[in-house]
């Protein structure tokens, strides 16, 4: 047992109202920079929708994440014979169309136009040639554009659905979205570290954040392709490549990460999992329909005597461990079952798991009569306006079995509290409900406390990195005795 | 006193360069390593330059390369008649590749806005260079034949002279060819120039990848050595980046 620690992360969907803070809050900090602007290490976008970059999830377009190869798995479109060959042009690639022209406005023109006869406009600019430009599209061009014929209906995970079912899920009646914030998931074995030909690319053995070396950095640019959530970005002005970097400065000094805290909805949870490297390689090469439940075993019990003892003898520290379990992660991904990865089948184990959007009600429609009543408050989750086969492609790798448990739970903490707070539905029914997901009125309770209630320190459970050695993460001490300030010591400029 | 200047001084001045160049840029201006890539902003049009233009090199490079270390063994490949004409044609080609693939590119440079917002100076200078370079070495391979043949018996004695600081020069002044000389100072001249511009990248190719693990986990700092070390010094501080 190879005990080591992850910070990781839980969206609650059903809590997003994509209000895009999360994003603007990421933009100020890490990208408003030259060769930057098109970057949005955390984006938000509409489900059904083709995201951002253009069907980033479409793997036969820009080949990404790792396939299963008998006992092992292999880098879809990259990797050493693939990295080497195509080094001088990686045919996969997305180039700056797939994902928009960033542009700004002519603002000065509103003050300096001459007088005349017409309301004097800012006409948008390119960042990149500074030309006037037509804007053509934007990182959340498809928000909220559920049934649109160039978004909604070109999502990749309406592949598995049939026709009929494509065609009942954008009826006007029971049309609908949610929202699916992206950040960087730390994979566990991440494909983009494995694609980069200069390992510039790499793990942060403490708390597992997956980071860039910009001093090792030779654009090589394997990992924007290898990345299948396409969260690898290349800086067409430094010629290097960027990444969320999960906030490690603010995580270091016990803050939340930017997009963490200004979370409107607070849907955002971070915590520790411990876990086991030795169980990485087999869990990435299970099967398709097992590999949910392999990753959720590499996740290890933070209670567990033994696992304390091998994580103890591993180096990590007593306070991550504590941190790990009072982890919100470990309760919602292991003890509550309620939370998946985002595409599984990439096979690289991302730390980011998501509850998956219970919203909106659901209501049948029959004769073309749209019908919000039911014999019961709500309807059982089979008739969720979003078809179980859309959500299991996005969170199970086509496992429907898997989302419809984690509606089911949802759904009885959510009947639960109903006959709580409100106490009109019947007694019997409510428990069910819970007997049906083997769930304890007390589980259900913690679940709406940590869902709805729950406080800044709840939701954010930061292992301390001993602020005092958190420098040390980054480099010796010694090295640079006498000299103030880290990180870049010469300006970041495009080489020659 | 020219040739001097082009044939033993300039060799050494531009290897010194490179070498003083290279060492120094990779250490102290490492961020500024980098093939600097634009196929983020241009990726179809590259294809057609970028693949030609590169593989015609990588193998003119290693030919010229077995020619100065093993011109015995290259002479004895030409032996043949047939096998002359085999090396000779196919070299020939891959010159004609890199050429083709460096027009493309210089076109694609020129004209595509977004290119030329990211091209600076000595992206020009690189261009023309290697424009130089490439055209001179196909007049040489088509006017002066069998190059293969003679490169061995002629240009390795001079080459090798100049690596064991003997630089003998009368046979290479003695040349009349242009392109010859020209294909030979622009060789030097791209040398000196590395540190300068973006060939840089070549020198950084990631060979190690090869044998590398796919997954790479840097520990910072080793905190399993510390509590387990039976002696009182500090932990083993693991190397970082």
């Amino acid at each position: 047992m190879d005990v080591r620690s992850q910070v990781s992360m839980v969206f609650h969907l059903d809590k997003c109202i994509g209000c895009h803070t999360c994003s603007i809050a990421c933009k100020n900090i890490w990208t408003d920079r030259k060769g930057a602007e098109y970057m949005w290490w955390n984006n938000v976008e509409t489900k059904p929708g083709t995201g951002y970059p253009t069907k980033w999830e479409n793997q036969d377009i820009y080949k990404g994440g790792w396939e299963k190869n008998g006992d092992t798995v292999s880098l879809k479109g990259a990797g050493k014979f693939k990295g080497l060959k195509n080094i001088f042009h990686n045919p996969h690639m997305p180039v700056l169309d797939d994902y928009y022209e960033p542009w700004t406005y002519k603002y000065q023109d509103l003050f300096t136009a001459p007088e005349g006869d017409d309301q004097p406009t800012a006409r948008p600019v390119s960042l990149v040639t500074g030309e006037h430009m037509d804007v053509q599209s934007g990182p959340n061009w498809d928000d909220d554009m559920s049934g649109s014929i160039d978004y909604a209906r070109q999502d990749v995970n309406l592949e598995k659905l049939s026709a009929a079912e494509r065609e009942a899920m954008f009826q006007l009646e029971r049309m609908t979205l949610h929202y699916l914030p992206r950040i960087c998931n730390h994979c566990l074995n991440p494909a983009c570290v494995g694609s980069c030909p200069s390992g510039a690319l790499y793990k942060r053995g403490e708390d597992g954040i997956v980071l860039i070396n910009q001093e090792r950095c030779r654009a090589w640019r394997m990992c924007v392709t290898a990345c299948p959530y396409k969260k690898s970005y290349y800086n067409w002005n430094t010629g290097k490549s960027e990444k969320c970097i999960l906030c490690y400065p603010r995580l270091e000094s016990g803050q939340a990460p930017a997009c963490f805290h200004s979370c409107v909805g607070r849907i955002r949870y971070l915590g520790v999992l411990l876990y086991d490297a030795d169980k990485i390689a087999a869990a990435a090469a299970a099967p398709d329909d097992r590999l949910v439940d392999a990753q959720m075993d590499i996740y290890l019990d933070p209670f567990d005597p033994e696992v304390i003892k091998q994580a103890r003898l591993n180096g990590v520290a007593d306070s991550t461990i504590t941190a790990a379990q009072n982890s919100p992660v470990y309760k919602f991904v292991k003890v509550w079952k309620l939370a998946l990865p985002l595409h599984p089948e990439f096979r690289t184990l991302p730390n980011l798991f998501y509850v998956p959007a219970l919203l909106p009600t659901m209501a049948t429609v029959s004769d073309g009569v749209y019908n919000s009543t039911s014999k019961s408050l709500w309807n059982g989750v089979e008739s969720n306006r979003l078809p179980m086969k859309y959500l299991a492609s996005l969170f199970s790798a086509g496992d429907t079995g898997k989302v419809t448990e984690v509606m089911k739970r949802l759904m009885a903490v959510r009947l639960h509290r109903r006959g709580v707070t409100v106490g009109d539905l019947n007694a019997a029914e409510i428990s069910q409900a819970l007997k049906e997901v083997q769930m304890e009125p007390d589980t259900a309770d913690a679940i709406f406390r940590l869902t709805a209630l729950a406080t800044f320190d709840e939701r954010f459970v930061i292992p301390p990195a001993h602020r005092e050695e958190s420098i040390e993460m980054l480099e010796n001490t010694g090295d640079v005795k006498g000299n103030t300030g880290f990180g870049f010591k010469e300006k970041p400029v495009r080489g020659l | 006193m020219t040739n001097i200047l082009l044939f033993a001084v300039l060799p050494y001045a531009a290897l010194a360069i490179f070498l003083v160049g290279s060492i120094y840029r990779y250490k102290n201006r490492g961020f500024s390593v980098s093939s600097i890539s634009s196929q983020f902003l241009e990726g179809k049009k590259l294809f057609w330059g970028s693949q030609p233009f590169h593989w015609g090199l990588f193998i003119l490079f290693f030919g010229h390369l077995i020619a100065f270390l093993f011109p015995s063994a290259v002479l004895a490949w030409n032996g043949q008649p047939v096998r002359l004409l085999i090396l000779e044609i196919a070299a020939f080609a891959f010159g004609l590749s890199a050429l083709l693939g460096l027009v493309l590119l210089i076109l694609r440079r020129l004209t595509n806005r977004r290119v030329q917002i990211v091209t600076s100076k000595m992206d020009i200078v690189v261009y023309a260079i290697l424009l130089t370079q490439i055209v001179s070495g196909l007049l040489v391979a088509y006017h002066s034949r069998w190059g293969s043949s003679w490169f061995s018996a002629f240009l390795t004695p001079y080459l090798r002279s100049v690596f064991v600081f003997d630089p003998q020069i009368d046979a290479i002044a003695s040349v009349t060819s242009l392109s010859l000389k020209v294909h030979v100072i622009s060789a030097f001249a791209l040398i000196g120039i590395i540190p300068f511009t973006r060939f840089v990248h070549f020198l950084v190719y990631p060979v190690d990848y090869l044998w590398r693990s796919y997954q790479q986990v840097i520990w910072n700092w080793s905190r399993k050595h510390i509590r387990t070390s039976r002696s009182h010094s500090e932990g083993h501080k693991s190397k970082n980046n």
